[in-house]
């Protein structure tokens, strides 16, 4: 931080504060996500794979949840992309702020940015009143990918000494860790009727069909009659204005 | 070692990506339609619902719904996280429920 102005200093100080509770969790998820995937029967290489290529903790989630179903590749894709198709809002927010950096670091930028990493630098950048792209970074990869990649690799090299997960109940893990992701996600009343609408219509055809088609049904439909109610004033203004759905606790 | 899954892992960071990168990238792109932005942001709630609701009553080796202590370790969690807005928590307690109503064989 040669250089910087006592402003500057200042708000890296307490993004640095920020970023600790960010990185603790971020870690605490990184290894249960590492548990997760070996209990599917990822590999290690798979679990690192998945955490450093696609560095979406929900979607990554979501993916253990339909492999351990026997979802075929497309729909999990399919899946991925809607789960994370609330970047593009993230991303868009965050342009004003890095529009003046190259455009190789904001292809590198855009890897990253996750919710943690949106959270952060939003709050770091309107705190100094202009960007700081060392800041971004620091958030990004200091709070975030590091965090998350190490508990990777020790959850899923580390969970082998672990000779029954069931036995510690780590098998609830995963639908646990899901159902309070969603609750997280949850900021109005469309959302709420989306969730119990996915959750009614995923048990159904579930029960009708098979529970992996249930899962995909569930997760395209809920947000249908989602959108079936009536907007509050708040939520109209809110998706109006485009903004980002934060409350995501994972990367 | 596996490495099969690597390929999917490629696949969902091709579709990852771009919804990271094209707003950066892009300016404009990010102007889809209200309705569009309104239905991505419901996915998650409801796709990531509809994935705990089957994982804990659906079991591959039991027909139909499976009610136990796992339905209620997960209700546990969900409350806590709306309580206490604390996901760690609500996991924390949900594992040490199941995993003493096993040991105590209640589960």
């Amino acid at each position: 931080m040669t250089g910087a102005t006592p402003d500057l200093r200042h708000a890296r100080r307490r993004l640095l504060a920020d970023m600790s509770g960010i990185a603790a969790s971020a870690f605490a998820f990184g290894l249960v996500f590492g548990l997760s995937a070996r209990a599917t029967g990822y590999s290690p290489l798979e679990a690192v794979a998945s955490s450093v290529l696609v560095f979406a903790g929900a979607a990554q989630f979501a993916a253990v949840g339909l492999v351990a179903a026997g979802v075929g590749w497309p729909l999990i894709v399919l899946t991925t992309f809607l789960l994370n198709s609330r970047h593009l809002l993230y991303a868009a927010a965050l342009r004003p702020w890095v529009a003046s950096r190259s455009t190789a670091e904001r292809a590198a930028m855009a890897h990253v940015l996750t919710d943690e990493a949106f959270a952060l630098a939003s709050v770091h950048f309107k705190r100094l009143g202009r960007p700081d792209s060392r800041g971004y970074w620091l958030a990004a990869i200091g709070a975030v990918f590091i965090p998350w990649n190490v508990a990777t690799i020790m959850g899923v090299v580390g969970g082998s000494s672990i000779a029954d997960p069931t036995d510690l109940g780590l098998d609830v893990v995963f639908p646990a860790a899901m159902a309070g992701i969603a609750v997280a996600l949850i900021v109005g009343r469309r959302e709420l009727v989306a969730a119990a609408a996915g959750v009614a219509c995923a048990v159904i055809v579930g029960l009708a069909v098979d529970p992996r088609v249930g899962i995909v049904a569930g997760g395209l439909t809920g947000p249908l009659v989602g959108m079936a109610v009536p907007a509050t004033p708040k939520e109209a203004a809110r998706d109006a204005s485009g903004e980002p759905p934060i409350g995501d606790p994972l990367p | 070692m596996t490495v099969e899954l690597v390929g999917l892992a490629a696949l969902m960071a091709a579709v990852t990506y771009p919804t990271r990168a094209l707003p950066l990238l892009a300016p404009g792109f990010e102007r889809l339609p209200a309705w569009t932005l309104t239905y991505l942001r419901l996915v998650g709630p409801a796709m990531l619902a509809a994935l705990a609701a089957v994982g804990v009553l659906f079991d591959a080796d039991t027909p139909g719904i499976r009610i136990g202590v796992e339905l209620v370790a997960v209700a546990l969690c969900v409350v806590i996280v709306a309580w206490r807005r604390s996901l760690l928590l609500g996991l924390v307690v949900a594992v040490g429920l199941v995993a003493v109503a096993r040991a105590t064989g209640l589960g």
